[in-house]
């Protein structure tokens, strides 16, 4: 070994994940790892608590995407009491949970994974950021951003008391109804946002699509990886966030399972290294052979491409449209092209509007009877949902006085983790040569995870996943030689 | 170490003015001998006591903590024993689950007269706990240990 | 006038602190314009060195979100402490401890145990445990090495304020940076908030009896809750009573109990126990079968009255293992 390089969050500084790549002596990579390191242990101290708090204890995973844990929770007390929600309180939720997705995608897109495309993965990192991204699209846009985020976010407090953090959700349904006056706002919000999820589609196609060097990047084979895929889908194999089942396919795009949430365990383990504490979800059908893709590898991924080559299209129309239209530039399903994330996260962007809009207007939301009182002895349940970042799984098992005495979570990250590693990897392999690394080098190896959105936060169960980054090269002595950050 | 002397539990008791109080005076008086273990709080009722005076106590070295009120219905203020009751069954659940026996923490009515009721409950409970052996509260958190001293993460 | 420089920064956190300062929305901006913020991890790039180069107590005010739980996070929490003049132990984490401060309730031995080998998904044959130091072909990875125990902002470095909640509602933000900017920082040690219950903003207060007697607890989901009614009159566990206002009594807008995310009042030394005394305090039964049957919808009592504050309970558990 000759040098080994740190791409290191900033945020190492309170443990919130990094890369380490060794080079050998020609200055090529060996191998990059991808360390999470911090673990708060959610599923021990859940132990003894009432499983009707879980929605609210288990929120506390990550203030980034608090609603999909306390969704996901939500689904699993309703199991553990063997408790169906009411209609409307079940509509209540899905509501809730498509404006989160409408706020979260846009979010990522425009503070987070947008920069690079928007403004080019090799411009000076100095304006490779939300400033750079308005400078792009104008100072409007920006604003639209922000009061749109406002508004949903205000809805979200409205249904749920609070946004970071909510407390709409207990076993049979949510806490609270909706009025006449309260499902107004929501239309309008909804209306907006389908209109927003539309033009941002348009900005992805005039700047990304438009602009060959893009596209070549995105279906560079570096960036690519042939896993299989896992997304839930509803009873037409349509991408669902909120409910259905879970399918995956192999990465020939074919149907490989089909489960539901209660069998998750059955079909998914996870994997033990002593270099990180995040543990590495693998399908059990195919077992774990290593940081590998193809068929024979148990590696599988989730995420908005995930969704998409796991299910056979949206259940909205425009989506729909969306969809039909990526597949088909990107040369049929399923696509392996992790960039691929970016335009896949934007049509799901456009669905969840679609869907807040169907759902807003739905008579049902403002029905008064939002709840349904459990009545069996609690047991044991899952609850799933799909998160910004994937699939995402809680599962609960009580004594009969409802205290959790188990819990196992698998947060969406964790069932990333192996692909995130080996995409790190591969890119890292591709980019850097005979020792040569720059800032805009490093971008793509950082693009290549930023693509997934990882959130160390919820993998870890502790922390949020925005990843400044700093990148250290060290000589073979161990003594660090240059130096290059970049801001998040 | 075979010859630390034997462990003398520290109690802290609170008695209610009008009663406990009066009657561990008048076991006094009567000479009617008990452990000298225990430290007296004089409060005007049981329903006065603030469960945070229990866990400070706890915190600060007691062993045990004995509480005495008047009978149910001999209140000075009504329904003060009756909240100490209350709080006291709330309490004694929470003592269980930060590991903490149920025999540490002790509620008993004893009226003016009953001088040798303080006698007798106060030398149970010293036997009790002196079985039960030293509080052993986790401390507080301590200071960072080294940090450069590195040790394997499990 | 030159602009007092601000440093926000997190430990573990589950970066709602750091949403709730972006919920500022458009007024982040006139922070951002009175301020001139050196570093904010979340947002913006900074490394160790650049606080080592400060000279000792250069940053006017600290903010500090999440607990301590590692050994990065308290050497980095110490040389804040050095450079800044004023910190501000910001959220529940940072004050008390915080829902990761339940892992208190255990060890690090159980809760590694737990993750990698006993949860149903784990299949962990040879016992593989993350290493802080491990050798792989290539070189040698290093992981931080966690504590065993979870500590308050307060209890790894002296803190100056506190600004309460999980996370701190957007106007208990405001009203700090404004007091911050004009110099009308109360005393150290003050908590930055009203020392006022939630129920004080709480819009069932008028429905709130002037004597509250309640039969029987209940858990939330055993009943179906009057959206207009006092919650606790209503049986359910409300720790509004004994809880600092601020957010507007949010979760019983929600039409959900106070879980206490603020904490206490100040004249509470131990919030757990003064809430415990609180809500047996209303109960109406007399026969200890009546008190246990009334109180059977308080079935985790430490885990609800010290939901926030475990680190910093006058016990302060780890159970026996
Ligand atoms: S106080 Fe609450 S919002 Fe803030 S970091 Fe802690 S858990 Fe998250
Ligand atoms: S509902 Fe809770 S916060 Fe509101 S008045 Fe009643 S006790 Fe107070
Ligand atoms: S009502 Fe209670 S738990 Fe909810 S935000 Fe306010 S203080 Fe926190
Ligand atoms: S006066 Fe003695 S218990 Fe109330």
């Amino acid at each position: 070994m000759s040098q080994k390089i740190t791409i290191d969050p900033i945020t190492r500084l309170e443990g919130h994940g990094k890369v380490d790549i060794f080079l050998d002596d020609a200055g090529n990579v060996e191998r990059a790892y991808l360390q999470i390191p911090e673990l708060r242990g959610f599923e021990k101290f859940a132990e003894g608590r009432p499983v009707e708090d879980m929605p609210q204890i288990t929120s506390r995973i990550c203030g980034v995407c608090p609603t999909a844990h306390h969704m996901a929770a939500s689904k699993a007390v309703d199991a553990v009491f063997h408790v169906e929600p009411s209609v409307p309180g079940r509509k209540i939720r899905d509501l809730v949970y498509s404006i989160f997705f409408v706020e979260d995608h846009a979010l990522h897109f425009y503070y987070l994974g947008g920069p690079d495309f928007i403004v080019g993965p090799t411009a000076p990192k100095a304006e490779r950021n939300i400033l750079g991204v308005l400078g792009k699209v104008g100072l409007e846009i920006g604003k639209e951003v922000i009061g749109l985020r406002r508004q949903l976010r205000e809805l979200i407090a409205l249904a749920g008391g609070k946004v970071i953090h909510p407390v709409l959700g207990l076993p049979g349904g949510v806490a609270k109804a909706l009025t006449k006056e309260d499902q107004a706002k929501f239309i309008a919000a909804a209306d907006h946002a389908v209109e927003f999820a539309e033009f941002t589609l348009k900005i992805f196609h005039d700047i990304v699509l438009k602009n060959p060097d893009y596209v070549a990047w995105i279906t560079n084979d570096i960036n690519t990886h042939a896993t299989y895929y896992m997304g839930q889908v509803d009873a037409k194999n349509r991408v669902n966030f909120y409910d259905g089942q879970i399918r995956v396919v192999a990465p020939d795009g074919k149907e490989f399972l089909k489960f539901p949430a209660a069998d998750f365990h059955q079909h998914v383990a996870e994997q033990v290294e002593p270099w990180s504490y995040i543990k590495f979800c693998y399908l059990r059908a195919v077992g774990w052979k290593g940081f590998t893709d193809g068929a024979d590898s148990g590696v599988y991924c989730v995420a908005p491409l995930a969704r998409l080559n796991a299910a056979d299209g949206m259940a909205t129309p425009k989506a729909q449209a969306a969809y039909e239209e990526m597949y088909a530039l990107l040369g049929g399903k399923p696509v392996h092209h992790t960039l691929a994330n970016h335009w896949a996260r934007l049509i799901e962007l456009l669905y969840a509007a679609e869907r807040m809009q169907e759902l807003a207007n739905d008579p049902d939301i403002i029905d008064p009877n939002v709840r349904t009182l459990p009545t069996a002895t609690p047991t044991e349940g899952v609850g799933i949902v799909e998160a910004p970042r994937g699939t995402l799984v809680h599962y609960y098992a009580t004594d009969a006085d409802g205290l959790v005495t188990r819990a196992n979570l698998i947060v969406a990250t964790q069932n990333n983790a192996a692909r995130i590693a080996m995409s790190v990897d591969k890119t890292a392999r591709g980019v850097i040569k005979n020792g040569k690394v720059d800032d805009g080098i490093l971008n793509m190896v950082e693009m290549a995870f930023r693509a997934y959105d990882p959130c160390h936060g919820c993998a870890t169960h502790a922390l949020p996943g925005q990843m400044p980054l700093r990148l250290a090269i060290y000589n073979a002595a161990g003594v660090q030689i240059d130096e290059i950050r970049r801001d998040g | 170490m075979s010859d630390t002397p034997a462990f003398e539990p520290r109690i802290v008791a609170f008695f209610c003015n009008w009663c406990t109080y009066t009657a561990a005076d008048l076991a006094g008086t009567a000479r009617l001998t008990y452990a000298p273990n225990v430290r007296v709080v004089r409060i005007m009722c049981s329903g006065r006591l603030d469960p945070q005076f229990v866990v400070t106590a706890l915190r600060q070295g007691a062993d045990g903590v004995l509480i005495g009120g008047c009978h149910p219905g001999d209140c000075h203020y009504q329904e003060g024993n009756y909240k100490m009751l209350r709080r006291f069954h709330l309490l004694k659940r929470m003592l269980k689950q930060f590991g903490i026996d149920d025999q540490r923490v002790r509620l008993e009515w004893i009226s003016a007269s009953e001088g040798d009721k303080v006698q007798r409950v106060i030398n149970e409970m010293v036997a009790q706990v002196r079985d039960l052996g030293p509080l052993a509260l986790v401390g507080k958190p301590t200071p960072h240990p080294d940090a450069s001293e590195k040790h394997a993460a499990a | 006038m030159t602009k007092p420089k601000v440093g926000f920064y997190w430990c573990a956190s589950c970066g709602g602190c750091e949403e709730a300062v972006v919920d500022l929305h458009e007024a982040i901006l006139d922070v951002v314009a009175a301020v001139d913020i050196v570093f904010w991890p979340c947002a913006m790039d900074f490394k160790r060195t650049d606080v080592e180069a400060m000279a000792d107590g250069e940053l006017a005010v600290c903010f500090i979100n999440g607990a301590v739980r590692t050994s990065e996070q308290f050497e980095m929490v110490e040389l804040l402490r050095r450079k800044a003049g004023v910190v501000i132990a910001f959220g529940a984490c940072a004050q008390s401890g915080g829902i990761p401060g339940l892992a208190n309730f255990t060890s690090k031995a159980a809760i590694l145990a737990n993750v990698y080998e006993d949860t149903r998904t784990t299949v962990n044959p040879h016992k593989t445990y993350p290493q802080a130091t491990v050798q792989v072909p290539e070189g040698t990875l290093t992981l931080p090495v966690l504590d065993e125990t979870v500590r308050a902002l307060g209890q790894a470095i002296p803190v100056d304020y506190y600004l309460p909640g999980c996370p701190p509602p957007a106007k208990l933000i405001a009203d700090a940076v404004g007091a911050i900017l004009a110099g009308t920082l109360p005393a150290p040690g003050s908590v930055l908030a009203p020392n006022v219950g939630v129920c004080h903003e709480c819009t069932r207060k008028e429905t709130k009896p002037e004597k509250m007697l309640v039969t029987q607890f209940k858990r939330p989901h055993q009943v179906l809750i009057d959206p207009a009614q006092c919650l606790l009159a209503q049986g359910l566990v409300c720790l509004g009573p004994d809880t600092r206002s601020g957010c507007g009594a949010a979760c019983p807008a929600g039409n959900m109990p106070c879980t206490g995310c603020l904490g206490a009042l100040d004249q509470v030394r131990d919030f757990g126990a003064k809430a415990l005394s609180g809500l047996a305090s209303v109960l109406d039964a007399g026969e200890d079968a009546a008190i246990d049957a009334g109180l059977a919808g308080v079935p985790d009592p430490a885990g609800t009255f010290y939901r926030y504050s475990l680190p910093a309970s006058e016990l302060f558990a780890k159970l026996p293992e």
